[in-house]
């Protein structure tokens, strides 16, 4: 077999270019599986940018169908609850000028959560339906209640409630929005030892 | 030795310029020097493609062509070659960047039909290089493809807004461009 190929020059050729292909196409088939890709890995970074409301206002069911879509080339403003601040984070990842936030889709709201009124809720199971997050706590005559970490602030519970109890107060600041509050003016001067030995002096 | 490889790099680079000296590569010259920043990001992609297909090539040719005395079958086995380390880089930048294979996009498969990276891997053996001068060949090469598309990019940026009388707007004076800037590049031609 080896002796027909290597004395046969046109054969040898065939043999030679159709070995090349096989050891690419092994290597080509080795990288595919080594470096498969699963899903669309930007949509995935997009996802982790949107702010999981699942609120439904960017005009798709959630925030992943509303990723694959800008991955797809959607624009990146319809996202009223991440705001300012997730168009700007997708500006960067995706490396396009950042644009204000389309008004068709609402407007960027102070973080709110959910309170529904205890004694008025009469345990209908509505609002746990239509949380999209699994934020709301009950049963079926018994009374529901939000658990505040989960809760996302999409106002989605509202409108089923039917005997309205439910409330969207705004979200009492973290450790992360505190701030170091300013000295008022008043007090300023006395904040340095000098300055207040000095108006200890003149008093 | 360091300095025959300076020689080369610097030949390759500016004196024996692949798109303004030897004319080749035009196509993703003209194609994709609209915006800087794809002119980058494809001058980049060609950059690791030209240096990798330089290299397997020759190492395909010395040792396995020659010694089966097919060296006719370069052309077709280089091509080969070129398409299949294309292929692999789209795959592996896929896994590890996708952002910079968004921005790629097309242009990586075009690479495959870049006329420059089989120049390279043929005139590679036609001047007898080994393997080191072979790497540092598609090196200079792909550097000096990477430099003209870049300051073509910046040039044509200027262009667009440039008050530039109708007949030539638009390709006509990209062209005439791309002559003046070879004409300067044969200013290169005694340099080494």
């Amino acid at each position: 077999m080896l002796d027909i190929i290597f004395g046969n020059p046109s054969l040898l050729a065939l043999a030679a270019l159709v070995g090349i292909a096989i050891v690419f196409g092994a290597l080509l088939g080795f990288a595919a599986d080594r470096f498969e890709v699963e899903g669309n890995p930007l949509s995935d970074q997009i996802n982790a940018i949107l702010p999981q409301t699942q609120c439904g206002q960017c005009g798709y069911p959630g925030c992943r169908p509303y990723a694959e879509a800008i991955t797809d080339g959607d624009s990146i403003n319809k996202c009223p609850p991440g705001g300012e601040d997730t168009i700007q984070a997708l500006a960067n990842l995706l490396d396009v000028e950042p644009e204000p936030l389309d008004v068709e889709h609402g407007v960027e709201a102070e973080p709110t959560v959910a309170y529904i009124r205890e004694d008025e809720c009469i345990g209908c199971t509505k609002c746990i339906q239509a949380c999209p997050v699994d934020a709301i706590l009950g049963a079926s005559k018994l009374m529901h209640t939000v658990i505040i970490d989960e809760c996302t602030g999409c106002d989605l519970c509202v409108e089923p409630c039917p005997v309205d109890c439910i409330d969207m107060i705004t979200r009492e600041g973290g450790i992360q929005d505190w701030y170091w509050p300013l000295p008022d003016g008043q007090n300023r001067k006395s904040l340095i030892t000098t300055d207040r030995g000095a108006e200890q002096a003149a008093a | 030795m360091l300095g025959d490889f300076a020689v080369l790099l610097i030949a390759a680079v500016l004196v024996n310029n692949f798109v303004l000296v030897q004319f080749l590569g035009l196509c993703p010259f003209m194609g994709v020097s609209n915006k800087l920043d794809t002119a980058i990001g494809m001058s980049a992609a060609t950059t690791f493609v030209l240096t990798l297909a330089s290299v397997c090539s020759f190492l395909i040719y010395r040792y396995l062509l020659e010694p089966l005395d097919l060296i006719y079958l370069r052309t077709m086995s280089f091509i080969l070659v070129i398409a299949v380390v294309v292929q692999f880089t789209e795959i592996v930048v896929r896994k590890t960047s996708p952002l910079l294979h968004r921005v790629l996009g097309v242009y990586l498969p075009l690479i495959t039909t870049n006329c420059a990276v089989l120049g390279v891997a043929l005139l590679n053996i036609n001047q007898a290089h080994n393997f080191m001068e072979s790497l540092v060949y598609g090196l200079g090469a792909a550097l000096g493809f990477s430099l003209v598309i870049v300051l073509f990019a910046a040039m044509r940026e200027r262009l667009v807004v440039a008050d530039v009388p109708e007949p030539f707007q638009g390709a006509a004076i990209g062209m005439i461009t791309a002559g003046l800037a070879s004409l300067a590049f044969m200013g290169f031609a005694g340099l080494v």
